[in-house]
């Protein structure tokens, strides 16, 4: 499914009929990992990822703990 | 020591993570610096994030995330949202920046973030300018803690309204409030503290000294005798001077 994930187009490797947030993460290897997403500008909480469908074209934001001031 | 929604923190030195020469320089500075917090953000994982998670939850100090970069309510509530979950803690460092040059705080889309996130449980460390309507505001929309500017971000430049920032203190003198932002040198985060501010948070000022832990050390230093140097009430000026050593008993000698 073409997704756009931290404002990069991708092609992701979930099935394009019942993708989630959560297939996704898998998909890019991310599933372990301790990250926070959002579903075009709306915060997806981790319990949700499962039941966040996606739709081609959707842009998905992961991001992660980084160096701040 | 500062006790910010109730807890005591370890220090009145709050330091950010960011922009340190290297992973190890960043962990000597804070064990220089003795801090109780430390300040990240939230950026997209590019394959780094984990690595600097391990870091920091090793440094056995407190995490502020903030919502730096944030220019809308929206964004910085969003942004808010994931810390909370990835951190695990309510505790969130509001940003709303207005003005890209000075990274000045956009205090209307503030108040407005400062108010949707109370309500929604976190308890808000509002980075805001020391305008006193602006503060009564932040503390009428449920911040408990008032963090306002001594300087733009980075500038260094120390505490650029003296007057304001007295205003302000005098004002809620029960309110916790951190001077975030502008600290360049030990000396402004001193006068913070004589000046009965509770802490201060600063982060280019050690991560970009040429030793960033030689400067950290210093700055744990300087607040120690700041603070210590409000606790034992300072004299208050005068214009005039006033001998020091006795008049009284001179030797007549012309």
């Amino acid at each position: 499914m073409k997704l756009t994930i931290n404002g990069e187009p991708r092609e992701v490797a979930v099935n394009d009929e019942a993708a989630t947030v959560a297939d996704a993460l898998d998909a890019l290897g991310l599933g372990d990992a301790r990250v926070a997403t959002a579903l075009n500008g709306a915060f997806v909480p981790a319990p949700s990822r499962a039941d966040a469908a996606l739709s081609p074209g959707d842009a998905m934001e992961i991001v992660a703990p980084m160096q701040g001031g | 020591m500062p006790v910010f929604y109730g807890t005591e923190v370890a220090s009145p030195l709050m330091l950010g993570t960011a922009g340190y020469p290297s992973p190890r320089i960043l962990a000597d500075a804070f064990r220089a610096s003795g801090a109780g917090i430390a300040t990240v953000s939230l950026r997209r994982e590019a394959g780094g994030g984990q690595d600097f998670l391990r870091l920091v939850e090793g440094l056995g100090v407190r995490l502020l995330p903030n919502t730096a970069g944030c220019h809308t309510a929206r964004e910085a509530v969003t942004t808010a949202h994931m810390a909370r979950e990835l951190l695990g803690t309510d505790w969130i460092k509001l940003e709303v920046i207005g003005h890209a040059d000075l990274l000045a705080p956009d205090v209307f889309q503030l108040v407005e973030a400062a108010r949707a996130l109370s309500g929604d449980g976190f308890k808000v460390f509002p980075y805001c300018t020391e305008d006193l309507s602006v503060c009564d505001r932040l503390l009428d929309a449920g911040c408990e803690v008032l963090m306002p500017w001594g300087a733009p971000i980075g500038s260094g430049l120390g505490l650029n309204n003296l007057h304001g920032l007295r205003a302000l203190r005098a004002a809620h003198p029960d309110v916790p409030m951190v001077i975030d932002a502008g600290i360049g040198l030990p000396s402004h985060a001193a006068a913070a503290m004589e000046m009965g501010f509770d802490a201060v948070l600063l982060n280019t000022a050690v991560a970009r000294a040429g030793d960033p832990v030689a400067m950290a050390g210093a700055m744990a230093q300087a607040i120690r005798a700041g603070a210590a140097a409000r606790a034992a009430d300072p004299m208050e000026p005068r214009e005039m001077a006033v001998p020091s050593t006795p008049v009284l008993g001179k030797a007549f000698l012309s």
